[in-house]
């Protein structure tokens, strides 16, 4: 075998080792499933539980999309503003920067006060968690146009529409995809916390529900779930990435 | 304090004495608000006129205003001070009649090589099928022909700079101004192109004005060059390059090159030592 197939094989190959050692422990130090579960049992829970596994992660999946795309509309007029006016920038910018240190998922429960039992204030923690990384990539991105690029445009008496058409936006767009893989990992973890606080379903439920019935393996199963989730979208942000973003910088 | 030989080479094309300059400058000064508040004086006062298909090529010491000049002529910097015309009428704004390639060729990454050769065409809403032929034309003329549906970073140096200057015809400008085109690409690259850039603006007959920081690069250009002192620059110089057309890579042989070529570096040194 030469070196590249063996480099093709080694990551399936440790996860497999790393799966038959932990399904050894749980065997062999009889921990019962309630505290781990071992592999094999987390997959039996899966199968089991496919119908209610498959509901609740499109309950979590409609809310993290939401949240994403609501905050995505939001940050880039946003971006924009502060962008080209000097006024909106000393005045908002600040003030945004200032409100990003705030612990977003720590507003949770004061959602759910202000929003009730709806899917609302779950969907709002997403917003609130994914606003800023796209926002201060994107104002990243608009003013890290070469001023040279700038000078090109005005020697040819480009108009201002044609200047963010042509220059300020596809120079963004790099950035606008940087903090959108990041929003996007945020965005998972802000729907879960927010249903851990009140919710009627959702993956972040199922796993509260079941850990509080001793229900490990179900719970493993979800976690696994969300673990999906959130890696396929990632790399679904990351195929548009490659598709847009051809050129290096 | 001119030392001008100026007089013979400039009616290398037709220039009657009537003509109206492209460029006229008249005691134009630039000074910048430095950062600690005290103003920086960069350039002038400078005077300069250049006629209609005059190649003007300017030399000087690095700092000493070469680009700060070439932007208060390309409409792109307020001045200072002084008085500045274009054909005859005094400008504050660049002109889409005058074409520039910039030191680093300023492609955009996200287009095809054709795509930025058309940018002049989208922007001043040129008819889309005169100007797709204009820009095949140009990429032929400049061996790009094979390479306008690919993206810039997969051009060479010297490939990227000769797109740049497809661009900057594209618009078919009267005034070409370059700001030293040539000047990130090796000695070897750099000659090829000077002797290409010679060549189509033989063919072109257009006016144009170039900074260069390479004398050889100038004589085998200008009509005239024209030499710069440090910060705040100032003309000192404007030098007759009286070598025959079409210049080819001969011409550095000429023993009236080499005679200028010491008359410009003597210029500089001097000035330097003193
Ligand atoms: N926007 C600016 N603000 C402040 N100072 C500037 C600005 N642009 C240029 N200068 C100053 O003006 C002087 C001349 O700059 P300029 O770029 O014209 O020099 P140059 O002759 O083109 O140099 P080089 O050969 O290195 O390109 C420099 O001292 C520079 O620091
Ligand atoms: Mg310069």
């Amino acid at each position: 075998m030469n070196a590249r197939h063996a480099g093709r094989l080694l990551t399936p190959a440790v996860y497999a080792v790393c799966l038959i050692a932990w399904e050894g422990l749980v065997h062999g130090f009889a921990i019962p499933s309630w505290l781990l579960p071992a592999p094999s049992q987390i997959m039996a829970a899966a199968l089991a539980w496919g119908p209610e596994l498959a509901a609740n992660a499109f309950v979590t999946l409609r809310e993290t999309l939401a949240g994403f795309l609501l905050a995505l509309a939001l940050s880039l007029p946003l971006a924009g503003l502060i962008a080209f006016n000097a006024l909106a920038r000393r005045s908002l910018y600040p003030l945004l920067l200032g409100l990003q240190s705030v612990p977003k998922v720590a507003l949770a429960p004061l959602m759910t006060v202000w929003f009730g039992f709806s899917e609302w204030p779950k969907i709002l923690i997403v917003v609130l968690v994914c606003f800023f990384p796209i926002l201060v990539n994107v104002v990243a991105g608009l003013d890290s146009v070469p001023s040279a690029m700038l000078d090109l445009m005005r020697s040819l008496g480009a108009p201002q529409h044609m200047v963010l058409r042509r220059l300020r936006i596809p120079a963004a767009l790099p950035a606008l995809f940087t903090g959108c893989k990041v929003a996007i990992t945020f965005a998972v973890i802000g729907a879960v916390i927010a249903e851990f606080v009140s919710a009627q379903s959702g993956l972040g439920y199922l796993i509260m529900i079941t850990t509080s019935q001793s229900q490990t393996p179900v719970a493993f199963a979800a976690i696994l779930v969300l673990t999906g989730i959130s890696v396929a979208l990632f790399y679904a942000i990351e195929f548009l990435e490659k598709r847009f973003v051809t050129w290096k910088v | 304090m001119m030392a001008s030989t100026h007089g013979q080479a400039a009616g290398a094309a037709a220039s009657g004495p009537r003509s109206v300059p492209v460029i006229a400058l008249e005691g134009l000064t630039k000074t910048f608000p430095g950062a600690d508040g005290r103003p920086v004086h960069a350039l002038g006062p400078v005077d300069l006129r250049i006629l209609p298909g005059e190649f003007v090529a300017l030399v000087g010491p690095s700092g000493c205003g070469k680009s700060t000049l070439l932007r208060l002529i390309a409409g792109l910097e307020a001045a200072s001070g002084g008085t500045r015309q274009r054909y005859g009428t005094p400008f504050e704004a660049p002109s889409h009649e005058v074409g520039i390639i910039f030191q680093d060729h300023v492609l955009f990454p996200w287009a095809t090589v054709l795509e930025n050769v058309l940018l002049p065409a989208d922007i001043l809403h040129l008819p889309r099928r005169v100007a797709d032929e204009r820009a095949r034309k140009l990429l032929a003329l400049t061996g790009l022909s094979d390479f306008a549906g690919h993206k810039p970073q997969m051009l060479s140096g010297g490939m990227k700079q000769r797109a740049a200057f497809c661009r900057a015809m594209l618009a078919d400008p009267r005034f070409l101004l370059l700001d030293e085109p040539f000047g990130a690409l090796d000695a070897l690259t750099r000659e090829e192109l000077s002797l290409e850039l010679s060549r189509l603006w033989g063919e072109l007959g257009r006016t144009a004005f170039m900074i260069t920081h390479d004398i050889d690069e100038a004589i085998l250009l200008g009509d005239r060059v024209l030499v710069m002192s440090p910060r705040p620059g100032r003309i000192v110089a404007d030098i007759a390059v009286d070598l025959p057309r079409p210049r080819s890579v001969d011409t550095a042989a000429h023993p009236r090159f080499q005679a200028i070529k010491q008359q410009i570096r003597r210029l500089i040194f001097e000035r330097r030592s003193t």
